[in-house]
Formats: structure tokens, sequence, C-alpha cells
């Protein structure tokens, strides 16, 4: 970009102590300034122009009488059991998946030969690319049918609990299998940065651990794990905004109503947002939809709930360490 | 519609050309036009239409049928669901519709703006069974009167030795296994057709109102009708409600269901009887055919849980080729070849001759 004419402006002149020479780079600076901008300003702007939407919409269903609604309920009452169920599957998820992911994480990282890790951490990330609507028929067909005897067995022998009340689906397909499909789902992306994380921890620390006469265990537990808890929290977060958003697999898996119940094993579980937008929006008209786009609207503010507080709790932890 | 080929020779030169091209195809009866446009269809564009998800493999076949016989006209159709369906119609967005409910006097009255002068016509083109399927191994021939059938699906009746059970079928050994009913998760005309007959026959067992989403928070949930066809094959025990095309496709039993004094199984033929003995909704504009569907007939061999779902067109257009089009995509539609393909396809139910020449007669007031 720079050409030898443009030499002279280098100069930084009179009383131009300790400037930077700026002159060759200016217009490349100009661009790339600008477009690094635009795109920040871009991603406020597609954000603003969603909430927009999704309030703007709204504001029908929210300021209508209870009777022109949908079953004759108020948004809030509509949209409350789904809320329920958007953040139990998700929790159920998160719980699954983040203690999984953090043994793969610090296996591939602290235990695994050079070879096997590298090869386990591209299989992990190719759980990622398989589309969720395959995930959904695989819940669905496959993992529901194998479940259905250890929901039988739970209905059974713990039944005692609220979780476990049944009666069992016979064809499994409830909110702990759902749980368990974007357990899988989710696992990839809490894999990649926990690995990432624990990989980053000093070397320093892990050989004073060690040289203290550590086992490797302990090491991990009392170097590699401290320093990396800011870290897996994020990418649990990310995970868990991942799990409440997700849909196409949630609306073939899971056999739901719109109802609170912490029954997990049972034929009728609190549907999600996500899965009830897709599977009534088709038919939907009128003040229908604007009900809908509501329950999207509680939706967009919970996922961004979640990411505040994944920010809040890694920004503290940083600034402790 | 070959008639009209006189009446519009004055066809623009890359009409021209495009005929040309696709007289190769000639398959099709030729009528001798004379000149280059040896074509046997004059008609060309576009027509889309969008609506009942019910019909999508039926307006698929459709399409394709119509664009053999007429390689210049491409017809979309867009699954977007009846009220939407309709919605886009009324705004003269799509000039035909598809629905499984027919226009309300509100809808109407719109119709009047939307159709320059003239109104909107409800056609039923669609008619498909609703079986009832049942998953329980060793039981076959299963027979469920409309109250057992309601008790079920209310949750009523629990175990499927239960005495209303037994009672509908004598001889048969029912064994003590929980039964799950299986429901539609999204929304649908065929759990609107469902619910309306539960409504119908059994009054007192299910007292909600039709609807197409699924009205009690009980019961086992899946989207689609292959969705609810996995779900009951998964579950022993399991019972539900889905068209009678894929149920005879997969390895589920349909259950009988109580006609009057008899028994009667799903099929295309009984539904088609049971439409017949249906009566049109009176008060209707002319050219309307809307069904008030009897679900409680006792007409012999009618199988009342049928769907019918209707195209809606205008009797006059704007644009009056449009209308041409309109008109001769849906003479297409209610031929007995149109429906003979959407029978083979889409597991439809072919329509009465009857009700083939009401249509036919409606159609003709299409820009005339």
């Amino acid at each position: 970009m720079s050409t030898p004419t443009q030499q002279p402006t280098r100069d930084p002149g009179p009383g131009g102590r300790g400037t930077l020479a700026t002159g060759t780079t200016r217009k490349g600076d100009a661009v790339f300034k600008g477009t690094s901008t635009g795109a920040g300003v871009l991603i406020l702007l597609v954000l603003a122009g969603v909430a927009a939407f999704l309030i703007g919409q709204s504001i029908p269903a929210l300021t209508a009488s209870p009777e022109d609604l949908p079953e004759g309920q108020t948004v809030t009452a509509y949209v409350w059991p789904l809320l329920f169920g958007t953040v139990l599957a998700a929790i159920i998820a998160l719980l699954v998946a983040t203690p999984i992911a953090v043994g793969i994480g610090l296996f591939i990282s602290h235990f695994a030969p050079r070879r096997a890790a590298q090869t386990l951490g591209y299989l992990v990330d190719l759980l990622a690319a398989v589309p969720s609507i395959v995930y959904g028929i695989w819940g669905a067909v496959v993992l529901s049918a194998w479940l259905v005897p250890i929901y039988q067995w739970l209905e059974r022998n713990a039944g005692f609990l609220p979780f476990f009340d049944g009666p069992a689906l016979p064809s499994g397909r409830t909110m702990l299998t759902a749980g368990l499909v974007l357990a899988v789902m989710i696992l990839p992306i809490i894999t990649a940065l926990s690995r990432d994380v624990f990989l980053q921890t000093p070397r320093l620390h892990e050989e004073a651990a060690l040289a203290l006469g550590a086992t490797r265990w302990e090491m991990i537990r009392y170097a590699v794990i401290p320093y990396g808890r800011s870290g897996v929290v994020s990418a649990a977060m990310l995970g868990l905004g991942r799990a409440l958003g997700e849909t196409m697999a949630v609306a073939l898996v899971l056999s739901g109503a719109r109802i609170i119940t912490f029954d997990l094993i049972g034929a009728a579980n609190p549907l999600t947002i996500a899965a009830n937008i897709a599977l009534a929006f088709p038919e939907s008209s009128g003040l229908t939809t604007n009900t809908l786009i509501a329950s999207g609207l509680a939706l967009f503010i919970i996922t961004f709930l979640v990411n505040f507080a994944a920010r809040w709790i890694v920004s503290r932890s940083g600034a402790k360490a | 519609m070959n008639r009209r080929t006189f009446r519009r020779a004055a066809v623009p030169a890359a009409l021209a050309l495009s005929l040309g091209l696709a007289a190769c195809s000639g398959e099709n009866e030729t009528t001798t036009t004379g000149g280059e446009g040896t074509s046997t269809s004059d008609l060309s564009g576009s027509i889309a239409g969008a609506g009942a998800s019910t019909q999508t493999a039926a307006q698929q076949t459709w399409a394709a049928g119509f664009n053999a016989e007429n390689p210049d006209v491409t017809v979309n159709y867009d699954p977007v669901g009846s009220g939407a369906g309709r919605e886009q119609f009324l705004n003269g967005g799509v000039p035909f519709a598809g629905s499984d409910a027919y226009l309300d006097e509100e809808e109407l009255a719109a119709s009047e703006e939307r159709c320059a002068g003239g109104n909107a016509i409800d056609l039923p083109v669609y008619v498909s069974p609703i079986s009832v399927a049942y998953n329980l191994p060793g039981v076959e021939n299963l027979q469920l009167s409309p109250t057992t059938l309601a008790n079920i699906f209310n949750g009523t009746i629990t175990t499927w030795n239960d005495p209303a059970i037994t009672a509908d079928n004598p001889g048969a050994t029912l064994p003590d296994t929980r039964i799950n009913p299986v429901h539609r998760s999204d929304d649908s005309g065929t759990t609107e057709n469902f619910t309306d007959y539960l409504h119908a026959t059994a009054p007192e067992a299910w007292t909600a109102e039709p609807d197409g989403e699924w009205p009690l928070q009980t019961g086992e949930a899946a989207q689609g009708t292959s969705g609810v066809v996995q779900a009951i094959g998964a579950g022993e025990g399991s019972i539900g409600y889905a068209d009678e095309s894929q149920v005879a496709a997969s390895d589920l039993q349909a259950a009988a269901l109580k006609v009057g004094e008899n028994w009667v199984a799903p099929s295309a033929e009984a539904a088609a009887t049971a439409l017949d003995s249906s009566s049109r909704v009176e008060g209707r504009p002319e050219g309307d055919i809307a069904i008030e569907i009897d679900r409680t007939t006792t007409a012999d061999g009618a199988y009342p849980l049928f769907i019918v779902s209707y195209a809606i067109a205008c009797t006059a257009y704007e644009d009056a080729t449009q209308g041409e089009l309109v008109k001769s995509y849906l003479t297409y539609v209610t031929s007995e070849e149109g429906q003979q393909a959407a029978a083979e396809r889409a597991g439809s139910a072919p329509i009465s001759d009857q009700l083939r020449e009401d249509i036919t007669t409606s159609l003709d007031m299409i820009g005339a």
C-alpha cells in the first residue's frame, strides 16, 4: 500500500516528539479501523433489530385481553410452564455434560499420549458438526428406546422420588431423554473450552506442585483445576446458552405439554420455549403468532441473563486470581 | 381448456419459442392448432398456493401432474399452515390457498375485496381417512366405540383389559398392559378432525371443543404424522391417531370404529361414503362447497373419522390469466386422474363423481 512517493510525510516534523510515524499506513489504518468498527456496529444493529422485532411483535399479545389469546390465558401464564421446561432441560444437560466434559478436557490435556489426545480432540469437535436434527432423530428413535428399561427400573425402585414418579413412558421420549440428548450436544463446546483452559495452566505451577511431592491427581487438583475454574464456568454457561435455545432436537425427542412437573420419565413433560415455537408456529396466525413471539422474547432475555452471569463470574474470579 | 387455444393465438414470441421446445415432449393428446405452436396447452406462467400442510404430498403430486400436461406452467405450494394460507390468500399474496377449514363469515366478507368483485369459494379437493392405530402384540381387529375411544384419550380408561374395551371386543383376550395415548404435539388438521369426531360422537366423555392443538396436557405428544406412528410403534400399549395411508404403510394395526351398530375399519372408500352422506353448510355463497361433516352418520360402510381439506379460490381475479391458470389447475386437481394420483402418492380418498360435478360447476364460475 505504501509507495516511495509518500516517504516525505513520514517525517515527524517540528515538535513531532515521540509520535509514531504513521504516514505510510494511514490509509490502511483507516480502512481497517472502518471495517472493524463497522463489524462491531453491525452486530449491535443486528441484535437491536432482533430485539426490536421481538418486542414489537410481542406487544399485541402482551396488551391483548386474555380471552383473545390461545387457551384464554395471559401471556405470562402461557410462557411460564414453557420457561420452566426450557430451564429444566438445560439444567439436566448441564449437570450431565459438565463433569464429563471436564473429564475429557483433563484427559486430553494431562493424561493422554499426544497422539491419542489429538485424535480424541478431533472426535469431540466432530460431535459439534452433527446437525441438531440428526441428534433429534437419534434421540427419538434410538436413545429413547435404549432408556426405556432404565426408566421402568427407576419407576419401580426410585418411584418415591418426584423425578421418577412415572408411569414410565413406553416409548422413552421423556424430559430425561431430552436432557441427555442436549448434554451430548453441548459436550463439544464445554470440552473444547475446558481443554484449552487446562492447557494454559502455567508450567511452573504444575512443576512446583510435582516438586513438592504431589501426585499427578494432586497436581491437577491444586494447580490445574483452580486455575481453570473460571474458564470451565464460562464454558458451561456457553453450553447452557446452546441448551436453552436448542429447538429441533427437543421438538423431536420430547413428548411435551405446557405443564409444570418434576417427573422426568412420564408421558407428559414440560415443553421448552424453542420447541413449542417450532411446533406451533407453522399453523399459527394472528394473536397466537404474537404470543409465540412473546415467548421467544422471554427466551431471548433468559439467554442474555445467562451470558451476563457467565461474564460476571469469569470477571470476578479472574480478578481474584 | 384446449378450446381457448384459438382465442389466445397471438402469443408473444418468447412464449412461442418455449412452446416449441416443450412440444418435443409431446406425450399428451394433441389438437392441431396449425402454425408453430403445436403444444397441447396454451397456458403459461406460474401460480403459487399456500396453506395446509395436510395437502403437501397431494399438492406436490398435482403440481407435477399438471406440469406434465402444461409444460409451461409451474405450480408451487407452500405448506405454511391453514391459517397463514387463508391470510395470504385474502391479502392477495397467493392466487389460491389450501385449508383444513372453510372460510368463516368474516373471511368471506374480506374475500369480496380481494376477489375483484367476485367472492372466494371453498372446494373440497382432499379427503383422507384417519386411522386409530395401536400397538398391542397379539391383539388383532380391535374394535372401539366412540365413548371408549374418548375415555382412552382423556385418561379415564388406563389399561387394555378395562371392562369398556372388553365389552367392545367380545371374545378377545386383552392384556393388562397400561394404555399410552399418543397425540400430535404440533398444531394440525388431523388433531382438529379427531377431536371433532370425539366431541360429536361422545360429547359426554369428550367435552373439549375441536381444536388443532391437543386440548389436554396429558398423554404422549409426538411431532407430525411420522412422529406419532413412530411413537406408537416404539411403545407397547400405545394408541394414537394418524393418516390412514401412513398407518397402513407401517406395521401398526388400525382399530375399527363403531358406526351405528356396525364396526367399520378405516379405508378410502369408507371415508368417501361418509363424505357423501354429509350435508353442505347452508347459507354459503353460490359455488362454495363447504361440507358439514356428519360424524354421527349411521350410513352403511361409512367411516366418519376423516379429513376434508379445501382449495380456496376466487370467482374473479384482477389478472384474468391468473384466474385461467387457477381454474385449469383446480380442474386437474379434481379430475379423476388427479384424484387417483393423489390417492396413490398421498393416500387420500378420491372424491365421488357427484362431488366432482359440483366442483366443476363451481370452477366454471371462475372468470365467467
